[in-house]
């Protein structure tokens, strides 16, 4: 495996996706090149700030709203 | 599902049916941010994805007598959300397939084949230089800031179905066999896509750390 193929199997990878011997040929190949160790971290950084993205807000006036038209749409 | 969160969910299904107010406020509370990013991947406004949602919320009120619970509801509601977000936002059944087929580089790579050493090289397809190392990058820095803005911006930026893959996958967690449920995606399908979304915004903030230094 060389560090071509090993950057387009990341996500694989981390899905856990790998069959038994590609995921062997990964760890190795990574275990001695600094260049796709580096890689696989900045992917898994990249993963950990798309995950503290904050969420958009609800405007409480929306929330309000929907609550109060809650009365009307419920059928019992 | 395990049995405690499945309780729940039937619990408030039934109070839903019962009318309970407090538990649609709940559900509103639990849900509305993440269903306003989804739509919003559809729609061109804040706006009009509020309209998406609000609708979405209808739907759900009108249909929770049909719920059957073979899906969670969160899976339920995205559906939903996702049919209606589609007709009012533009939809081009081709998208999918030139998204699928397009990549930054070439033979669909995700990285700059410029960075690997050439075929005739002593070590092909190996790195020319290793990616340079990102700083540490503590909470609350200004560094970290910037980071979080280049992120939110260069996801906002990805084609329409990396960006809502890696929006719900990475975003706000839901597992792959959700994600494809909710956009009928094969799990292969899934996969290419939240590879090549994770892959680019490595690459902005790869840049921009370069640009910064």
């Amino acid at each position: 495996m060389d560090c071509q193929d090993l950057v387009e199997l990341v996500t694989a990878y981390l899905e856990g996706e790998l069959d038994e011997s590609t995921r062997i040929r990964f760890e190795t190949h990574l275990s001695g090149c600094e260049g796709c160790a580096t890689y696989l971290d900045q992917i898994r950084a990249t993963v950990r700030m798309l995950g503290s993205t904050p969420d958009e807000t609800l405007d409480p006036a929306i929330q309000d709203r929907l609550l109060a038209a809650f009365q009307g749409w419920n059928r019992s | 599902m395990d049995a405690s969160v499945d309780t729940h969910e039937q619990d408030l299904v039934a109070r839903l049916r019962a009318g309970d107010q407090a538990a649609f406020a709940q559900l509103v509370a639990a849900h509305t941010p993440t269903m306003l990013r989804a739509a919003r991947v559809y729609v061109s406004s804040h706006e009009v994805a509020e309209d998406v949602v609000q609708e979405t919320w209808i739907a759900l009120v009108k249909g929770i007598d049909r719920f059957e619970g073979r899906s969670t509801l969160r899976t339920w509601l995205f559906k939903v959300l996702v049919n209606i977000a589609k007709t009012r936002g533009v939809r081009d059944r081709t998208m999918m397939a030139a998204e699928l087929a397009a990549a930054p580089y070439p033979d669909g790579a995700t990285v700059d084949p410029a960075r690997f050493r050439p075929s005739g090289d002593q070590w092909p397809r190996h790195w020319v230089a290793p990616p340079a190392a990102w700083p540490d990058t503590p909470e609350g820095s200004v560094l970290s800031a910037e980071m979080m803005d280049v992120t939110r911006r260069e996801l906002d930026r990805l084609p329409e179905r990396q960006r809502m893959v890696v929006t719900l996958r990475d975003v706000f967690g839901f597992d792959a066999d959700e994600v494809c449920t909710l956009l009928s995606l094969t799990t292969a399908n899934q996969r290419v896509l939240l590879h090549r979304g994770r892959a680019r915004v490595r690459e902005c903030l790869a840049d921009y750390l370069a640009a910064r230094s």
